[in-house]
């Protein structure tokens, strides 16, 4: 059984249709990238899987939990489904082992002992354990996104989601961030990914979705997508972004 | 001008002011705490409440910021018997400057929880947190520490303007002022007097909250 199963989701804000139909299926341990224009959609359909989006129609199922059912235990599933965003988000007034430790001790119940071994392990993993008692803004945009992505990674969960994660940082400190990613890919983390970072959806990736008004416009696995496009809108993108 | 001053008459009478002194500051740190805790809960309910319930948080602000202190404080105190509901002077006194500094310091909070980026909120709910815990790990001390110097300079105002329970013969400070102004007459030393033992007042708790500040909010 995959991991995350959407079928024919329909999310509308207002009368504006975003996503239009999308149907996808993910396996445990696969690592699918998604890409597509500004507006299509991308960003929504991360965040309709881990429930911050309610959907319109069609079903997500994540696990065995079908997260649009009415009463779907939503916390429960963001436990399991780790989301990382572009602008990083971590929490100011924190240092980086207590923006880990939180949801750890307050939605886990750990205790702080076991909550601060996480953290220490979680911080290793992408290489800033010698910033656990930093505060946020004193990390490059790089460490900021390394720490955030800690931070998911210290509720052990089986799905990471993650939105443009490169996307706002210096072009030096893009490497960095997408060693952690290489990383967890290597671990069999299985992960959504919204990239513009093409030379990193060909290589780490084990499918390439490209989304378009809406919908999966056209999907293949890494090796092959990019370098037969099928679709016209699909050739105009790659050419445009690849050039 | 022919006055001589005589200060000795007001300071023959120490302990009144000290009595006085004495239960302007217990006014003034009940009501601060009270008022924080009333204008927090109140801030929380204006920006996430349901409708029904930021509609009547908004009233209560309304009636309170657009009404004097003095009014409130004769309606609890003089009113309320009329309805049955008696209560010495002190009590009335912390009551209704609670609920007044309660709606003040809702308006300050309020701005600084708006002030969060909702994108601190989502990173909350992304991890799992509920409403709740949200607020009272992520937003609540970043909005409080923004916030903090307009709260202290509420805080301020309250203390001086504890003087009004005078009005209501509770037994602070001003009062102590007039017990010893009718029994001397020196209305210019008596009301210098209380002037300069406010403004100490009111400079000791600026240190005060400046030393909170750095204890609190200053991390290295
Ligand atoms: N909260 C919202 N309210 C109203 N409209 C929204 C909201 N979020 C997104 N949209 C709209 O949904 C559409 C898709 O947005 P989305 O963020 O999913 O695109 P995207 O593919 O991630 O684009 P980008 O590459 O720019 O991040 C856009 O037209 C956007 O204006
Ligand atoms: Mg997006």
């Amino acid at each position: 059984m995959s991991l995350v199963a959407c079928r024919d989701v329909v999310k509308r804000f207002g009368t504006n249709t975003v996503l239009d139909g999308v149907s996808l299926e993910v396996a445990a341990g696969e690592i699918v990238a998604i890409i597509g224009r500004s507006g299509s959609g991308k960003s929504t359909l991360l965040r309709c899987v881990n429930g911050l989006e309610a959907i319109q129609d069609g079903s997500i199922r994540v696990g065995d939990t079908t997260i649009n059912a009415p009463g779907a235990d939503l916390r429960a599933v963001r436990q399991r489904v780790g989301i990382v965003f572009q602008s990083y988000n971590l929490f100011p007034h924190l240092t980086v082992e207590k923006n880990i430790t939180l949801a750890p001790r307050v939605v886990k119940k750990i205790s702080d002992r076991d909550a601060r071994q996480i953290a220490s392990d979680v911080l290793a993993k992408v290489g800033l354990s010698e910033k656990v008692n930093a505060y946020p803004d004193s990390l490059s945009g790089g460490q900021q996104q390394r720490v955030a992505i800690a931070r998911s990674l210290a509720m052990n969960p089986d799905l990471m989601l993650f939105d443009e994660i490169t996307s706002a940082l210096d072009p030096e400190l893009v490497g960095e961030v997408l060693k952690v990613l290489e990383a967890l890919a290597s671990q069999g983390m299985t992960m959504m990914l919204v990239t513009h970072e093409m030379g990193f959806a060909r290589r780490c990736a084990d499918r390439v979705v490209f989304m378009h008004q809406g919908k999966i416009w056209e999907q293949g696995s890494a090796a092959t997508f990019f370098d037969n496009p099928k679709t016209p809108e699909l050739t105009s993108f790659l050419s445009a972004v690849l050039h | 001008m022919n006055y001589t001053f005589r200060f000795r008459d007001v300071f023959s009478s120490w302990d009144i002011l000290q009595d006085g002194l004495l239960l302007t500051l217990r006014l003034s740190v009940i009501t601060i705490l009270a008022g924080l805790v009333i204008g927090t809960l109140c801030a929380a309910a204006m920006t996430y409440g349901p409708r029904w319930l930021r509609l009547s948080v908004q009233s209560y602000v309304e009636v309170i910021r657009n009404t004097p202190l003095i009014v409130q404080l004769f309606l609890v105190f003089f009113g309320l018997p009329s309805l049955g509901v008696r209560l010495d002077a002190e009590t009335a006194s912390v009551l209704t400057l609670s609920v007044n500094l309660g709606a003040y310091t809702s308006e300050i909070v309020r701005a600084g929880l708006e002030a969060i980026p909702k994108t601190q909120i989502e990173a909350g709910h992304a991890l799992g947190l509920t409403g709740p815990q949200i607020f009272r790990y992520i937003v609540l001390f970043p909005a409080l520490k923004t916030t903090y110097p307009a709260l202290a300079s509420q805080f301020i105002l309250l203390m001086l303007a504890t003087s009004v329970v005078s009005q209501i013969s509770a037994e602070d400070l001003f009062h102590a002022a007039s017990i010893i102004q009718s029994r001397t007459f020196r209305d210019f030393e008596v009301y210098a007097v209380v002037a300069g033992i406010y403004l100490a007042l009111a400079l000791a708790l600026r240190v005060m909250f400046s030393g909170f500040y750095h204890l609190a909010f200053g991390r290295r």
